[in-house]
Protein backbone atom coordinates (compact mmCIF):
# COMPACT_ATOMS: atom_id res chain seq x y z
CA UNK A 1 0.00 0.00 0.00
CA UNK A 2 3.05 2.29 0.64
CA UNK A 3 1.44 4.37 3.13
CA UNK A 4 3.20 7.61 4.50
CA UNK A 5 2.94 10.36 6.89
CA UNK A 6 0.64 12.69 5.94
CA UNK A 7 -1.86 10.64 3.52
CA UNK A 8 -5.50 11.42 4.13
CA UNK A 9 -8.79 9.97 2.61
CA UNK A 10 -11.90 11.72 3.43
CA UNK A 11 -15.36 10.03 2.12
CA UNK A 12 -19.08 11.17 2.47
CA UNK A 13 -20.42 8.07 4.31
CA UNK A 14 -24.18 8.24 5.07
CA UNK A 15 -26.35 11.43 3.74
CA UNK A 16 -29.38 11.93 5.66
CA UNK A 17 -29.25 9.04 8.18
CA UNK A 18 -32.79 7.79 8.25
CA UNK A 19 -35.01 5.72 10.49
CA UNK A 20 -34.60 3.51 7.78
CA UNK A 21 -30.82 2.74 7.54
CA UNK A 22 -30.80 2.48 11.69
CA UNK A 23 -33.16 0.08 11.31
CA UNK A 24 -31.42 -1.95 8.71
CA UNK A 25 -28.88 -1.87 10.79
CA UNK A 26 -30.31 -3.04 13.50
CA UNK A 27 -31.68 -6.39 11.59
CA UNK A 28 -28.17 -7.08 10.69
CA UNK A 29 -26.19 -6.70 13.50
CA UNK A 30 -29.18 -7.77 15.78
CA UNK A 31 -29.20 -4.90 18.09
CA UNK A 32 -32.26 -4.22 18.64
CA UNK A 33 -32.24 -1.92 21.86
CA UNK A 34 -35.40 0.08 21.25
CA UNK A 35 -33.40 3.37 21.79
CA UNK A 36 -32.51 3.06 18.05
CA UNK A 37 -36.30 2.20 16.15
CA UNK A 38 -38.80 3.17 18.66
CA UNK A 39 -39.56 7.05 19.05
CA UNK A 40 -41.85 6.30 22.14
CA UNK A 41 -39.75 4.48 24.11
CA UNK A 42 -36.59 7.16 22.98
CA UNK A 43 -38.72 10.15 24.12
CA UNK A 44 -40.76 8.99 27.29
CA UNK A 45 -39.03 6.39 28.82
CA UNK A 46 -35.37 7.52 28.35
CA UNK A 47 -35.67 11.59 27.72
CA UNK A 48 -33.91 11.80 23.99
CA UNK A 49 -35.64 14.21 21.42
CA UNK A 50 -35.87 11.00 19.03
CA UNK A 51 -34.40 7.53 18.68
CA UNK A 52 -30.45 8.07 17.74
CA UNK A 53 -28.32 5.86 15.55
CA UNK A 54 -26.25 2.96 16.77
CA UNK A 55 -22.70 4.18 17.75
CA UNK A 56 -21.78 0.55 16.04
CA UNK A 57 -23.49 1.84 12.73
CA UNK A 58 -20.79 5.14 12.92
CA UNK A 59 -17.87 2.96 13.68
CA UNK A 60 -18.93 0.57 10.35
CA UNK A 61 -19.37 3.47 8.01
CA UNK A 62 -16.23 4.84 9.54
CA UNK A 63 -14.73 1.48 8.85
CA UNK A 64 -15.97 1.99 5.07
CA UNK A 65 -13.63 5.09 4.66
CA UNK A 66 -10.62 2.40 6.32
CA UNK A 67 -11.38 -0.57 3.78
CA UNK A 68 -11.34 1.93 0.42
CA UNK A 69 -8.81 2.98 1.31
CA UNK A 70 -6.69 0.44 2.40
CA UNK A 71 -8.62 -2.74 0.81
CA UNK A 72 -10.64 -5.07 2.87
CA UNK A 73 -7.83 -7.18 4.61
CA UNK A 74 -5.36 -4.17 5.21
CA UNK A 75 -6.92 -3.53 8.72
CA UNK A 76 -4.41 -4.60 11.78
CA UNK A 77 -6.31 -2.54 14.82
CA UNK A 78 -9.53 -0.40 14.38
CA UNK A 79 -10.78 1.64 17.83
CA UNK A 80 -13.18 4.68 18.32
CA UNK A 81 -14.57 6.73 21.15
CA UNK A 82 -18.23 7.67 20.98
CA UNK A 83 -17.91 11.32 21.03
CA UNK A 84 -21.90 12.65 20.03
CA UNK A 85 -24.87 10.82 19.00
CA UNK A 86 -26.14 10.81 15.61
CA UNK A 87 -29.61 11.50 14.41
CA UNK A 88 -32.14 11.07 11.68
CA UNK A 89 -31.12 13.48 9.20
CA UNK A 90 -27.51 13.71 9.80
CA UNK A 91 -24.92 13.56 7.20
CA UNK A 92 -21.60 12.16 7.84
CA UNK A 93 -17.94 12.56 7.07
CA UNK A 94 -15.44 9.65 7.79
CA UNK A 95 -11.76 11.01 7.48
CA UNK A 96 -8.27 9.14 8.06
CA UNK A 97 -4.80 10.87 8.55
CA UNK A 98 -1.43 8.88 9.00
CA UNK A 99 0.14 10.26 11.13
CA UNK A 100 3.29 7.63 12.19
CA UNK A 101 4.71 4.38 9.69
CA UNK A 102 7.25 2.36 11.75
CA UNK A 103 8.20 -1.40 10.91
CA UNK A 104 5.40 -1.65 8.11
CA UNK A 105 2.94 -1.08 10.12
CA UNK A 106 0.57 2.61 9.87
CA UNK A 107 -0.53 4.75 12.32
CA UNK A 108 -3.78 6.18 10.94
CA UNK A 109 -6.31 9.16 12.94
CA UNK A 110 -9.51 9.16 12.60
CA UNK A 111 -12.44 11.30 12.77
CA UNK A 112 -15.77 11.24 11.74
CA UNK A 113 -17.93 14.48 11.65
CA UNK A 114 -21.43 15.38 11.01
CA UNK A 115 -22.96 18.66 9.14
CA UNK A 116 -22.33 20.61 11.92
CA UNK A 117 -18.33 19.67 12.02
CA UNK A 118 -18.89 17.91 15.23
CA UNK A 119 -17.29 14.82 15.55
CA UNK A 120 -19.59 11.44 16.63
CA UNK A 121 -16.62 9.40 15.88
CA UNK A 122 -12.91 9.64 17.10
CA UNK A 123 -9.97 7.01 17.59
CA UNK A 124 -7.53 4.77 15.67
CA UNK A 125 -6.88 2.13 13.27
CA UNK A 126 -3.34 0.41 12.26
CA UNK A 127 -2.80 -0.82 9.07
CA UNK A 128 -0.20 -2.93 6.95
CA UNK A 129 2.08 0.66 5.35
CA UNK B 1 -12.90 -15.35 33.86
CA UNK B 2 -14.09 -16.11 30.50
CA UNK B 3 -17.92 -17.16 30.18
CA UNK B 4 -18.27 -20.87 28.34
CA UNK B 5 -19.01 -18.69 25.14
CA UNK B 6 -21.14 -19.73 22.12
CA UNK B 7 -20.85 -20.40 18.40
CA UNK B 8 -21.24 -18.07 15.70
CA UNK B 9 -21.73 -19.79 12.11
CA UNK B 10 -19.92 -17.13 9.44
CA UNK B 11 -22.77 -17.44 6.50
CA UNK B 12 -22.59 -15.31 3.34
CA UNK B 13 -25.82 -13.77 3.52
CA UNK B 14 -25.06 -12.56 7.01
CA UNK B 15 -22.06 -10.84 5.57
CA UNK B 16 -24.20 -9.35 2.58
CA UNK B 17 -27.16 -8.26 5.43
CA UNK B 18 -24.30 -6.48 7.56
CA UNK B 19 -22.44 -4.90 4.27
CA UNK B 20 -25.52 -4.00 2.76
CA UNK B 21 -26.42 -2.22 6.18
CA UNK B 22 -23.29 -0.29 6.20
CA UNK B 23 -24.04 0.93 2.34
CA UNK B 24 -20.78 -1.23 1.45
CA UNK B 25 -21.34 -3.23 -1.82
CA UNK B 26 -17.97 -3.81 -2.53
CA UNK B 27 -17.33 -7.75 -4.14
CA UNK B 28 -15.38 -8.58 -1.53
CA UNK B 29 -18.22 -9.27 0.79
CA UNK B 30 -20.84 -11.04 -1.23
CA UNK B 31 -19.65 -12.57 -4.53
CA UNK B 32 -17.26 -15.59 -4.22
CA UNK B 33 -16.36 -15.88 -7.71
CA UNK B 34 -15.04 -12.36 -8.35
CA UNK B 35 -11.34 -12.08 -8.63
CA UNK B 36 -11.16 -9.70 -5.73
CA UNK B 37 -12.34 -12.06 -3.63
CA UNK B 38 -10.64 -14.94 -4.47
CA UNK B 39 -7.67 -13.15 -4.73
CA UNK B 40 -8.72 -13.04 -0.49
CA UNK B 41 -9.49 -16.59 -0.30
CA UNK B 42 -13.02 -16.17 -0.66
CA UNK B 43 -15.53 -13.68 1.23
CA UNK B 44 -14.53 -11.46 3.56
CA UNK B 45 -16.32 -9.61 6.43
CA UNK B 46 -16.26 -6.05 7.22
CA UNK B 47 -14.21 -4.56 10.21
CA UNK B 48 -17.25 -4.45 12.38
CA UNK B 49 -18.96 -7.53 11.07
CA UNK B 50 -18.33 -10.24 14.47
CA UNK B 51 -21.11 -8.07 16.22
CA UNK B 52 -23.54 -10.19 14.30
CA UNK B 53 -22.41 -12.50 17.07
CA UNK B 54 -25.56 -10.96 18.69
CA UNK B 55 -27.83 -12.69 17.26
CA UNK B 56 -26.38 -16.39 18.19
CA UNK B 57 -25.40 -14.49 22.00
CA UNK B 58 -27.94 -16.66 24.74
CA UNK B 59 -29.66 -14.72 25.99
CA UNK B 60 -28.58 -11.42 24.52
CA UNK B 61 -30.13 -8.71 26.13
CA UNK B 62 -30.35 -6.17 23.45
CA UNK B 63 -33.38 -7.88 21.47
CA UNK B 64 -36.13 -8.30 24.11
CA UNK B 65 -38.36 -9.91 21.65
CA UNK B 66 -36.33 -12.78 21.06
CA UNK B 67 -38.24 -15.93 21.26
CA UNK B 68 -37.13 -18.81 23.95
CA UNK B 69 -36.74 -22.60 24.03
CA UNK B 70 -37.70 -21.97 27.78
CA UNK B 71 -41.37 -20.32 26.90
CA UNK B 72 -42.01 -16.70 26.41
CA UNK B 73 -39.06 -13.95 25.14
CA UNK B 74 -36.04 -12.17 26.71
CA UNK B 75 -38.60 -9.66 27.94
CA UNK B 76 -40.87 -11.95 29.66
CA UNK B 77 -38.28 -13.66 31.00
CA UNK B 78 -36.60 -10.76 32.70
CA UNK B 79 -39.93 -9.22 33.63
CA UNK B 80 -40.66 -13.05 35.85
CA UNK B 81 -37.40 -12.47 37.18
CA UNK B 82 -38.30 -8.97 38.66
CA UNK B 83 -35.74 -7.61 36.39
CA UNK B 84 -37.62 -4.94 34.29
CA UNK B 85 -37.90 -4.67 30.70
CA UNK B 86 -34.07 -4.26 30.29
CA UNK B 87 -32.26 -2.67 27.51
CA UNK B 88 -33.27 0.82 28.30
CA UNK B 89 -31.55 3.20 31.10
CA UNK B 90 -28.81 5.20 30.93
CA UNK B 91 -26.35 2.59 29.46
CA UNK B 92 -24.54 3.57 26.40
CA UNK B 93 -21.23 2.41 24.09
CA UNK B 94 -19.09 4.72 24.65
CA UNK B 95 -15.67 3.18 22.90
CA UNK B 96 -14.91 -0.41 20.86
CA UNK B 97 -11.89 -1.67 19.90
CA UNK B 98 -10.85 -3.98 17.01
CA UNK B 99 -7.72 -6.27 16.83
CA UNK B 100 -7.32 -8.15 13.86
CA UNK B 101 -5.35 -11.29 14.24
CA UNK B 102 -6.45 -13.34 11.27
CA UNK B 103 -8.65 -13.01 8.85
CA UNK B 104 -12.23 -14.22 8.95
CA UNK B 105 -14.41 -15.85 6.05
CA UNK B 106 -17.76 -16.95 5.01
CA UNK B 107 -18.14 -20.99 6.45
CA UNK B 108 -15.69 -20.29 9.72
CA UNK B 109 -17.68 -21.21 12.61
CA UNK B 110 -16.59 -18.71 15.42
CA UNK B 111 -16.13 -19.83 18.98
CA UNK B 112 -16.99 -16.35 21.07
CA UNK B 113 -15.67 -15.56 24.33
CA UNK B 114 -16.05 -12.89 26.55
CA UNK B 115 -14.84 -11.74 30.09
CA UNK B 116 -15.06 -8.34 31.89
CA UNK B 117 -12.48 -6.07 31.80
CA UNK B 118 -11.22 -3.05 34.00
CA UNK B 119 -14.20 -0.35 35.26
CA UNK B 120 -14.03 3.24 36.25
CA UNK B 121 -15.67 6.08 37.04
CA UNK B 122 -15.22 9.61 36.01
CA UNK B 123 -17.51 12.93 37.03
CA UNK B 124 -18.91 13.72 32.99
CA UNK B 125 -19.83 17.41 31.43
CA UNK B 126 -22.96 15.94 29.98
CA UNK B 127 -24.55 13.24 32.25
CA UNK B 128 -23.59 13.14 35.84
CA UNK B 129 -20.93 10.51 37.46
CA UNK B 130 -19.80 8.26 34.37
CA UNK B 131 -19.73 4.64 35.19
CA UNK B 132 -17.15 3.05 32.64
CA UNK B 133 -16.84 -0.85 32.40
CA UNK B 134 -15.45 -3.31 30.11
CA UNK B 135 -16.01 -6.50 28.17
CA UNK B 136 -13.16 -8.19 26.08
CA UNK B 137 -14.32 -10.85 24.02
CA UNK B 138 -12.34 -13.21 21.56
CA UNK B 139 -13.59 -14.82 18.25
CA UNK B 140 -11.63 -18.15 17.61
CA UNK B 141 -12.21 -20.03 13.89
CA UNK B 142 -12.60 -24.10 13.91
CA UNK B 143 -8.98 -24.36 14.05
CA UNK B 144 -8.40 -22.59 17.25
CA UNK B 145 -6.82 -19.32 15.94
CA UNK B 146 -7.48 -15.90 17.53
CA UNK B 147 -9.14 -14.28 14.46
CA UNK B 148 -10.30 -10.88 16.50
CA UNK B 149 -10.34 -9.53 19.74
CA UNK B 150 -12.59 -6.89 20.44
CA UNK B 151 -13.09 -4.54 23.45
CA UNK B 152 -16.09 -2.67 24.27
CA UNK B 153 -16.56 -0.03 26.73
CA UNK B 154 -20.00 0.86 28.18
CA UNK B 155 -20.92 3.85 30.51
CA UNK B 156 -23.65 3.88 32.69
CA UNK B 157 -24.99 7.76 33.00
CA UNK B 158 -27.01 9.31 35.81
CA UNK B 159 -29.14 11.01 33.43
CA UNK B 160 -29.45 11.51 29.65
CA UNK B 161 -27.00 12.80 27.84
CA UNK B 162 -27.72 16.15 26.32
CA UNK B 163 -27.48 16.44 22.48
Amino acid sequence: MALKVGDTNEMVVIENVSRTHIVKYAGASGDFNPLHHDDPVAQNMAGYPSVFAHGMLSMGLTGRMLTDWLGPDGLKSFGVRFTKQVWPGDTLTARGEVTDVKDGVATIKVVTTNQNGDSVVEGEATAKA
Amino acid sequence: MADDGFEFPVDRTQVMLFARSLLDIRPEYSEPDDPATKALGGIVVPPTFVQCSAHWQPNYGLDLTRPLKSGGTVASQRQASGGGGGGLGRGLHAEQRYEYHHPVHVGDTLTVTSKPGKQWEKEGRRGGTLKFSESVTEYRNQDGVLCVTATSVGVQTERAVDQ
